[in-house]
């Protein structure tokens, strides 16, 4: 027992100096390996977290959102829809909103303007989301205007929001109800849409069914809806960058496999000696898996860290031109750091293994031909 | 009688259109405690038949035994176990590995065994001093001169201490004072009881009073002994 440990411990010695002994080509090799972990790493990370910060955000959002429908067309719902309504079994709320989008042309971007009855906003302050704070530079006390009807209206940011869930809120402006009316002409008595909370998820749908018979021309949107919608955004997003990554998958197949052929003629001779000397076929075999393990374990490390780094600590600053397209004001949100086994093990799965098993075979091959070619 | 061959053949590419009768039909017994001297032209066969002695290749057919075991035809495994603990080989070209130090090259083939370090290190140590590489014990080996790394070779093939010496064509990268040298050396060995197997188409070597028995071949056999 003691004589195998002190083996293997001479076996793990050798394989050092002999990875040290080829420096110049191993630091490559291990580079070229964390680089590709670390992109794996990063893309798995983010879009995976980013789903769940997304979730987490819509777990809040109301459970069906009214819409009224004109011809075919999302318009404008009065107030008393609320009393038409009437008492819908499970519903524990029902509130109108007034809320929209603004395209700012200057910086290329879409606010989403809210009315939030709640807040006590007088008509020319606003609150705006940490996004548009940043972009264009504001702070507190600043002035912020807004395009709509031809006009342009100014209000004065009396808070920024507060930077938890920026994902979403990072391009939200608050103002009050009646400034909202002036700058959309929409009148007293007339709202976007009406929010329902329902308590029990189950009874989503039947409210909707009831809904539906009672006025014939709204058109109810469910959370579940949206959360699909989501998903399936999100998916696509990850999908485009997982394309890249196939990319780069393959290449590491390709630089995995390329080394399954060849050995240098100076590692055969290498083998060859050992073998002479008294090797066995198992001790070479293994002290190059060794050797695969060293070099595959310390990149996959490196290259997860990196990414974990990379994701949860820069906001995953190489992907942003990527996710660019989906909200210009790119949140520099902080994704609330997670790890996650089956994914390490997925990753670990795909990087090591054919690694191991590409550069086990052609040693393998040369360790058990006989070592007389040395003797010439 | 340590080693006997008999009736060995070996083929290179067997069945293939560049089929190569390399050994033929060679039968040999080589005594214990003795330096024998293979002899011969180049190409005449002697390191294809030196390496079937020491295992490091098979006969095609015919039959290789170590004292009473017939090696030929063990696996793989077994074969190693003897070769380590039976065989020490010395080659042409020293085959040191480039790169480890003089004391990891000598130490090297008792790696497999998990030998205590610090005995290890010492007995290869003491081996070293004895050989006078003292000064270039931690030096990588691709500093050493061409007698320099010969000692090392040398007590490379010494430290499981073999029974057997299996020296290929030793003289072959040396000028005539350091083969003599040499062979001194191979005297000292042959004292302390080793059996030492040697080819060589040097006359340093094969003229030499250190040679007990002279065996020459030809075209793959032997033609005289
Ligand atoms: N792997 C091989 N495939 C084909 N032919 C081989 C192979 N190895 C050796 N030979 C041939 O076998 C013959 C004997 O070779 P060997 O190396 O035993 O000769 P040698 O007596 O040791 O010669 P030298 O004195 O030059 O070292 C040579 O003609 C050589 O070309
Ligand atoms: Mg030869």
């Amino acid at each position: 027992m003691i004589e195998f440990i002190r083996k293997q411990a001479y076996l793990v010695d050798f394989t050092l100096s002999s990875l040290l002994r080829r420096k110049g080509k191993n630091f490559g090799l291990l580079f070229v390996y964390t680089l590709i972990v670390f992109m794996l790493a990063s893309v798995m990370l983010f879009t995976h977290s980013l789903k769940k910060e997304a979730g987490i955000i819509l777990q809040q959002s109301p459970e069906i959102i009214v819409q009224r429908l004109v011809a075919g067309r999302h318009a404008l719902i009065p107030a008393d829809y609320i009393e038409k309504m009437g008492r819908l079994r499970g519903v524990t709320s029902k509130k109108a909103r007034l809320w929209g989008y603004f395209y700012n042309p200057v910086v290329k971007a879409n606010y989403t303007v809210m009315a939030p009855d709640h807040l006590v906003l007088t008509t020319t302050e606003v609150i705006i989301g940490a996004g548009i704070a940043r972009t264009i530079g504001l702070d507190i006390g600043d002035y912020f205007t807004l395009r709509a009807n031809n006009d342009t209206f100014s209000f004065q940011v009396k808070d920024i929001l507060d930077k938890h869930s920026e994902l979403v809120s990072t391009d939200l402006v608050l103002i009050s109800q009646k400034a909202f009316r002036v700058i959309t002409g929409i009148p007293e008595g007339q709202f976007t849409d009406i929010v329902l909370s329902v308590r029990n998820p189950r009874e989503v749908r039947k409210v909707a069914e009831k809904l539906v018979q009672k006025l014939p021309d709204v058109r109810p949107v469910l959370r579940e809806e949206i959360l699909r919608t989501y998903d399936s955004i999100f998916s696509w997003r990850q999908g485009i960058v997982f394309v890249l990554l196939v990319g780069a998958l393959m290449a590491f197949v390709i630089f995995a496999w390329d080394k399954a052929p060849g050995l240098s003629a100076e590692e055969k001779r290498e083998i060859g000696i050992l073998k002479a000397i008294g090797w066995e076929s198992g001790d070479i075999l293994r002290m190059k898996f060794w050797e695969g393990i060293i070099i595959s374990l310390s990149a996959f490390m490196l290259g997860y860290l990196a990414a974990y780094l990379h994701v949860f600590y820069s906001s995953a600053v190489l992907f942003e031109p990527v996710l660019k397209g989906w909200a210009t004001l790119y949140p520099q949100f902080r994704l609330v750091p997670f790890i996650d086994g089956l994914q390490i093990a997925t990753l670990f799965f795909f990087t090591i293994f054919p690694y191991v098993v590409a550069t086990i075979i052609p040693i393998w091959k040369a360790s058990v031909t006989d070592p007389d070619a040395i003797m010439r | 009688m340590l080693i006997t061959l008999t009736n060995i053949n070996k083929l290179f590419n067997q069945g293939k259109h560049d089929e190569f009768h390399a050994i033929r039909d060679i039968s040999l017994q080589i005594e214990a405690g003795k330096v024998t001297c293979l002899k011969g032209s180049s190409g005449s066969g002697k390191t294809t038949l030196l390496s079937m002695i020491g295992c490091l290749s098979r006969p095609t057919s015919g039959r290789v035994t170590l004292e009473d075991e017939i090696l030929s035809g063990l696996p793989e495994r077994f074969l190693t176990d003897i070769r380590r603990h039976t065989f020490g080989f010395i080659f042409q070209k020293f085959n040191l590995i480039q790169g480890l130090s003089v004391l990891e090259n000598v130490m090297l083939p008792a790696y497999p065994l998990g030998l205590n370090h610090k005995e290890l290190k010492s007995s290869a140590q003491k081996l070293i001093s004895h050989f006078g590489l003292d000064r270039v014990l931690h030096n990588p080996v691709e500093w050493l001169s061409g007698g320099e790394s010969q000692r090392v070779a040398i007590c490379r093939a010494l430290i499981n201490d073999p029974r057997i010496l299996i020296a290929d064509e030793p003289t072959a990268n040396l000028d005539s004072w350091l083969s003599q040298e040499f062979m001194g050396l191979i005297d000292e060995l042959r004292q302390s009881g080793k059996t030492i197997l040697i080819t060589s188409h040097d006359p340093v070597v094969f003229d030499s009073p250190i040679v007990d028995r002279i065996v020459e071949m030809q075209d793959g056999q032997v033609v005289q002994n």
